[in-house]
């Protein structure tokens, strides 16, 4: 046994895992190439934008500090993507249960203390305020899970749906019930939460806005990995998401592993939520969430449904998303450009055999089957 | 389509329609409100209409389109601008500007659907995922162009953003202004009746019959329908089920673009961002509730219509609201109809719906 751990064990490992991290790397780069033909189109300087745009993510610790912030919503959002992805479901949901989770955790931050007439420690109303976002998304991933495994309403159509819903729901709350009634006001936005609800910073420089919910990010990876990997619900979850009539033959409750998959990714969608708002913008406004569902998407293919992958796809993602505000700076090209090459890096990602053909990579892998047509 | 789910159709859209006139018969007439209750319900389905024709040829060839969203956004996107440019730099009248922006549209949706096409049977993408793509692109390309042409200081016009040349002209209009005047009678009659609807909301009637008659009763739709049902044996008799599944694809794109310049060409002369806001998908749940039949899909999407034609009359008739149904004060929540409807009918309420069934399998050789 013990030459098992040998240097072949790290060397296969590394080389599998350099396998699996080539063709997203080279869509990257084929997306960052592609968008600097559209730069270069609209009249700018690809090479000026993009020497911005890593500056403005990683080129100081501010920045640094920054990409952390942004990422983190993303690494929730991604690994929710990836649970249902596991489970062989496609949650495009993540924006709604996204919104749901930050409009409870703020509730939950800002008028429990009134309600109860004191306040509480800060080691209760934290917990309380992400558990209810974390509930609150649950719940929002629940109810297409159920649709699909009760009545056999495709969780595509059902979770965009959800969104629309959530978003009607939520201006419903910010413009009336849950507005900031401070006099000055007129955008639709919660009061701001409580001291005691608020995820504190890892430093305590001002400009460092990097927060415990960056760290709580990474833990939730790890444990998101331990859960589908190596516990049994982990296990129902993949196979079900393999072959759900196998998993039926050997016994397994696959209506229930369907709603439970849901109501996992719909929670870590709302965990996304909440901590932004209890870790960074200490309430909710209307409009934040737009957008994520998408972005989540794409770093959960990024990252190869893996936890490892999706933390680091979160991170270039969330340098981008900030670093373009540099880029818009010094060359004035609009933020969006980072949609575009979003997108682009999903196309490749996506459409690996593009990125295969263009670099005459053989294949040897076999393919991953993540969704079914309609009849699923 | 059978006649249940017909009549079931009918029912909901009998209870919107019902609502909305007790609700405004202290302010208007029935006939009144039921004549622009109509005339409402067919304007606002005309996406719907094309969003669920373009997802039928896609999918009666087998290939699943969730795209449909961002291929009409983009169209609407990219039909305006070259309405825009038509008009204000080729130095076109305001008609032929439009016109020539819906073709662009059309060819817009027809591009995104090429795209969609050689991911999904080329290259065999998952074909949701691919759909995904599509609709990631169509909101990245859109906003980064509009932005970086109408509001940066740089932008292509100079700080000098030039107008949309209006929108396209209603039935009575067009007639009035092609007769000069001549056939005041006629224009007279159609003039405020439920037919004197814009081009684009007509056009997709009639390509609703078009379709049904192209699906069921030429070679072509056979053709489609056997790749979509059973593409090996289509291809033993010697179709060629790649080129069928392209063209369908394609055709669907099409569809699309012109549902797109519907939102920028004929509804509203102008562009936002996600301006199509979820109508590609309920588009879809109509062709799903339609159980991919095309007259089966226009009745769905007039349910949808219909759902929204009351959202927008129930605003008008605010003041009239009994105090007992207030929740229909609160837009956000009448909003909610069309999409709480589309999550309904997937349940299969109304009976199980049967895709085709090669819908969403590649097809290996």
């Amino acid at each position: 046994m013990k030459d098992k751990f040998s240097i072949n064990v790290v060397w296969d490992w590394l080389r599998s895992a350099w396998s699996a991290m080539f063709v997203p790397i080279l869509a990257v780069f084929t997306a960052m190439v592609v968008g600097g033909i559209i730069i270069a189109l609209v009249g700018g300087n690809p090479f000026d934008a993009y020497l911005g745009l890593f500056q403005g993510a990683f080129g100081s610790v501010k920045a640094l500090s920054e990409t952390a912030v942004w990422a983190t919503p993303y690494i929730f959002a991604g690994l929710a993507v990836a649970v249902a992805f596991k489970g062989g479901l496609f949650n495009i949901g993540a924006e709604g249960q996204l919104a749901l989770g930050a409009v409870f955790s703020a509730w939950i931050g800002y008028a429990l203390p009134d309600a109860l007439g004191f306040d509480l420690p800060a080691i209760i109303h934290i917990p309380l305020a992400v558990g209810f976002g974390m509930l609150a998304g649950a719940v929002w991933g629940a109810i297409p899970g159920a649709l699909k495994a009760y009545m056999g309403g495709h969780e595509v159509i059902n979770t965009i749906m959800m969104n629309y819903i959530a978003l009607n729901m939520t201006s419903f709350l910010l413009n009336g019930a849950m507005k900031d009634p401070s006099p000055t006001n007129v955008i639709a936005r919660t009061p701001t939460i409580a001291m005691s609800a608020r995820i504190p910073r890892l430093f305590d420089a001002e400009v460092l806005r990097v927060h415990w919910g960056f760290i709580l990010a990474l833990v939730v990876a790890g444990l998101v990995w331990w859960v589908l990997w190596k516990t049994k619900l982990g296990f129902e979850i993949r196979t079900v998401g393999a072959n759900p009539d196998a998993a039926r033959y050997a016994g397994m409750n696959v209506e229930k592993i369907v709603v439970l998959t849901m109501a996992f990714s719909g929670m870590l969608a709302g965990l996304a939520g909440s901590v932004e708002v209890t870790a960074l913008n200490y309430r909710h406004e209307l409009g934040f969430s737009m957008g994520y569902g998408f972005d989540a998407i794409a770093i959960a293919l990024l990252g190869r449904t893996h936890p490892l992958g999706i933390v680091l796809a979160a991170i270039l993602f969330g340098g981008m998303r900030n670093g373009a505000t540099r880029m818009q700076f010094l060359t004035q090209i609009p933020t969006d450009i980072i949609s575009v090459i979003q997108a682009l890096v999903l196309l490749f990602v996506a459409a690996d055999a593009i990125i295969r053909f263009i670099y005459h990579i053989r294949t040897q892998e076999e393919r991953v089957v993540l969704t079914r047509g309609w009849g699923g | 389509m059978e006649l249940k789910r017909f009549g079931f159709i009918a029912a909901i859209i009998v209870v919107l329609f019902s609502v909305v006139v007790l609700i405004g018969s202290s302010q208007s007439s029935p006939l009144v409100i039921i004549g622009s209750m109509i005339a409402t319900t067919i304007a606002v389905a005309t996406p719907l209409t094309l969003g669920a024709l373009s997802g039928l040829y896609c999918e009666r060839a087998g290939v699943v389109n969730i795209g449909i969203e961002g291929m009409m956004l983009a169209a609407a996107f990219f039909g305006w601008l070259a309405s825009i440019y038509m008009n204000s730099i080729f130095g076109w009248a305001a008609l032929p500007s439009l016109i020539g922006g819906v073709f662009f549209a059309i060819f817009t949706g027809g591009l995104f659907a090429l795209l969609h096409a050689v991911l999904s049977i080329t290259f065999k993408v998952d074909q949701i995922i691919g759909g995904t793509v599509i609709n990631i692109l169509a909101i990245g390309v859109t906003g980064f162009l509009n932005r970086q042409m109408f509001f940066e200081k740089g932008s292509i016009f100079g700080g000098n953003v030039p107008h949309a040349p209006g929108t396209l002209p209603s039935l009575a209009k067009a007639i009035d202004s092609l007769c000069n005047g001549g056939c005041g009678g006629l224009v007279n009659s159609i003039s405020g009746s439920v037919i004197d609807q814009k081009p684009i909301a007509l056009l997709a009637i009639l390509l609703v019959a078009f379709t049904h008659y192209v699906l069921f009763y030429t070679r072509w739709g056979l053709r489609t329908r056997a790749v979509g049902e059973h593409p090996r044996a289509a291809d033993t008799v010697g179709i060629n089920v790649q080129r069928m599944r392209y063209a369908n694809v394609i055709i669907g794109g099409l569809m699309a673009g012109l549902g797109g310049a519907y939102f920028t060409l004929e509804s509203v002369p102008s562009f936002e961002p996600l301006m199509t806001n979820g109508r590609g998908f309920i588009a879809l749940a109509a062709m799903i509730f339609g159980n991919w039949t095309p007259f089966g899909a226009w009745a769905a999407a007039l349910v949808f219509g219909a759902s929204q034609a009351m959202q927008i009359n129930l605003q008008i008739f605010r003041e009239s609201i009994p105090p007992q149904l207030a929740i229909l004060q609160i837009s956000y929540i009448v909003g909610l109809t069309p999409y709480i409807l589309t999550m309904l009918i997937l349940t299969g309420i109304i009976g199980k719906t049967t895709p085709p069934a090669a819908d969403g399998v590649p097809y290996e050789k």
